[in-house]
């Protein structure tokens, strides 16, 4: 039951809080990963868990995310519970084919036999000048894939309760943290709560315009949305959560509401949620639509490492004002 | 002589044709077989017969256009499935390759719900979803044909985590499940192996790798795609394990050696590579003309024909090659059997494209997956739109 404590920790520490009550619950749950139990995690997310749970269940691997991550769907065929830290999901690439080829195909492929219960976990995103190969926002990548669920908290409350529910999904789950956030702080009650995949979150009401976003950009449209407040624009946030499944009913009904829609979507914009979104919007809302949905995404390049044009790169506060009064009009 | 006519007839103790896999397989001390049951023996026979035949009607339903996509047929390497699976216990498990009908039929699948999965058919193990590359068994402990090539061997050294994080971490006892992890000699030279066969030395996993070294990697022979080739289990040393060499044609002996792997390996947990020697005698899937190697090579090793073995250890136990004939006939007839049973079997509905693709029933993606939309209907609901309130049509 969720107890409100007006207790405010970290995000890691939220996500810690999450594995930590479930490995207490779930003999069947360990995790495993680069640097995660003597080091106390690269990002210091697993800090202590090896003190209490032991090198049985807090695993330190190789350099070698391919042979971990099928070596972890390995055990979930048997019955485990997984939880696999990427240190970042930049290198869960090389990891490709366990992590789509097996992990969320193996149901199907058995017919039913083999399922893969399996949090994959990590830094998704830009932002912290790592240059190219380091950046790596997959939600558009992976989201690409039928069998796996993805999830993408924005706050340290949410990344506790959809933490827990992912270990205890039976299905594969992508979960994606941002480096970025990992020391902003918010209210985490201490007791037990979960959060359902597929329910969005208003994270701001408002009659203009809708700003759909998942992860650290829900915090820049909230930064857009306070900004343009000041010009008369009303502007409604929601906060995905979960990018699969989709809760799609809450971006129609806000969209029907406000007339108009922004999608902010740190990925590529190619072939992305953000399109994806858009699509849906233009299906669903047809008539109810001003203009067509804007799409802030990171913009069509490599992630570049300078810090000016990284954060010209990336959806930022500045993009979605612009998108929001084009959309509306107002530009 | 033809490969499907199990001949009896003893190979040739010398010959001209060089080895393929570049060094000539050692030959063990004959193990004594007096010890081994004749029934036991009838049964490996059984088996091995059984996969020939089962693979000789594959071939005839794929050339029928009866079976779609990629087969795979295990002709020539049947004393090695049917070797290893009688060296462990039902609830070890085992995970292998693409070429996997004959670990299927040898780990006690039947020939029919195998067939009927080739055959598209609701009746198949994986209700026609897997196809000929994916075999699964859960009953039997099978998890999987996998066809990625070595994408199974981080698999398999995760399923020999799995049972002794369960019979030591959960139960509290010790270890004592083994798995066998099967893969090709051409998997040898992807990293996913290699970053497996690492973690099994690091972590006193209780796996045995065992390379169905046949010397070609599709149509690439051994020496000209892997270092070493001639003694690959020289890798093993490189990851803490002890590397084996077997005979992979001789049933026995593949019984033999390995069951005293898997003894070992299931006290003391250390990960064993064996370099299996055998011989496919078809081509690698159905459309391979064979060209990169000589006729004379494949009739060297079809003389040397596993069955054939065998039967020369049965023979002077009074299995006549009348007996032989008349295995041969009821099998056939089982084996023609499970294709009828197959055809029988109805088409997989379309309504099974969309199960078993989450556990939750929450469906397909069809635009809009959504949990509240979906809720307590079967996964098979689409997105129609909402009401102006939002909610779902």
């Amino acid at each position: 039951m969720t107890v409100a404590t007006g207790r405010e920790i970290e995000f890691r520490d939220a996500l810690r809080e999450a594995m930590s009550e479930e490995m207490r619950r779930d003999a069947r749950v360990m995790l495993l990963g680069e640097e995660v139990a003597q080091y106390n995690g690269a990002y210091k997310v697993s800090k202590g868990m090896l003190e209490e749970f032991g090198p049985r269940r807090i695993i330190d691997t190789p350099i070698s995310e391919s042979g971990f991550a099928g070596m972890a769907i390995g055990a979930a065929m048997l019955g485990l519970r997984p939880i696999v830290e990427f240190m970042s999901w930049s290198f869960s690439l090389v990891a490709a084919d366990p992590i789509l080829n097996n992990a969320p195909k193996m149901l199907y492929m058995s017919g039913g036999q083999f399922g893969c219960p399996i949090v994959f976990r990590g830094n998704d995103g830009a932002g912290g000048q790592l240059g190219s190969t380091h950046s790596w926002s997959v939600e558009g990548l992976y989201s690409n894939v039928p069998g796996l669920k993805m999830v993408i908290p924005s706050n340290p409350h949410d990344a506790k309760g959809l933490l827990k529910t992912a270990i205890r999904d039976d299905d594969p789950v992508f979960f994606l943290e941002s480096e970025r956030l990992l020391s902003t702080k918010g209210e985490v009650p201490e007791g037990e709560y979960l959060i359902p995949f597929g329910q969005a979150r208003v994270a701001r009401t408002g009659t203009d315009c809708t700003i759909v976003a998942f992860g650290r950009p829900v915090l820049l449209a909230l930064e857009a949305a306070q900004a343009l407040q000041n010009e008369g624009i009303s502007c409604e946030v929601l906060d995905m959560r979960t990018i699969r499944p989709l809760d799609a009913g809450s971006i129609v009904r806000s969209v029907r509401k406000t007339g108009a829609c922004i999608v902010v979507d740190q990925s590529w914009s190619f072939g992305s949620p953000g399109s994806e979104i858009a699509s849906l919007v233009h299906r669903e809302c047809f008539d109810d639509l001003d203009n067509h949905v804007h799409r802030v995404h990171s913009a069509d390049v490599p992630t570049p490492y300078a810090y000016d044009l990284e954060q010209e790169y990336l959806p930022n506060p500045r993009r979605i004002c612009e998108a929001v009064r084009s959309c509306l009009y107002r530009a | 002589m033809s490969s499907t006519e199990h001949s009896s007839k003893a190979p040739s103790a010398t010959t001209p044709v060089p080895s393929v896999y570049g060094t000539p397989t050692p030959v063990p001390a004959r193990r004594a077989t007096a010890g081994v049951d004749s029934a036991v023996l009838g049964g490996w026979l059984r088996e091995m017969v059984l996969i020939r035949e089962f693979e000789l009607r594959c071939m005839q339903a794929y050339q029928d256009k009866k079976i779609g996509g990629f087969c795979h047929v295990y002709i020539g390497q049947e004393a090695v499935a049917v070797g290893c699976t009688a060296a462990v216990e039902a609830k070890d498990p085992i995970v292998t390759a693409y070429r996997d009908h004959g670990h299927a039929l040898a780990r006690g699948m039947s020939s029919r719900h195998c067939m009927a999965e080739m055959f598209g058919r609701i009746g198949g193990c994986a209700k026609g979803k897997g196809g000929s590359m994916h075999m699964f068994d859960r009953a039997n402990n099978l998890f999987g044909g996998h066809g990625i090539v070595g994408a199974q061997i981080p698999l398999g050294v995760g399923l020999a985590f799995g049972t002794k994080y369960e019979d030591e971490v959960i139960a509290g006892g010790t270890s004592n499940r083994v798995t066998l992890a099967f893969l090709g000699d051409g998997a040898l030279n992807q990293g996913s192996v290699h970053e497996a066969m690492n973690l099994a030395g690091l972590y006193d996993l209780p796996v045995i790798i065992i390379c169905e070294n046949n010397g070609y990697s599709m149509g690439t022979a051994i020496s000209r795609g892997t270092t070493m080739g001639h003694d690959i289990s020289a890798k093993a040393g490189a990851y803490g394990m002890e590397g084996v060499v077997i005979d992979g044609m001789d049933v026995i002996e593949v019984q033999g050696a390995m069951k005293e792997l898997v003894d070992r390996v299931r006290s003391t947990c250390r990960p064993v590579f064996v370099d299996m020697r055998t011989y496919r005698y078809k081509g690698h899937s159905m459309s391979d003309p064979r060209k990169y190697r000589t006729r004379d090579e494949e009739e060297h090793y079809e003389g040397d024909c596993p069955i054939a073995r065998l039967r020369a250890h049965l023979e002077p136990r009074g299995f006549s090659a009348d007996a032989f004939k008349s295995m041969q006939r009821e099998i056939r007839a089982e084996v023609r059997e499970a294709v009828e049973w197959a055809e029988q079997s109805p088409v997989t509905p379309t309504s099974e494209l969309y199960r078993d693709v989450y556990v939750e029933r929450w469906g397909p993606y069809s635009g809009s997956s959504q949990p509240e939309m979906l809720g307590g209907a079967e996964n098979t609901s689409e997105f129609k739109g909402c009401n102006p309130d939002g909610e779902m049509l």
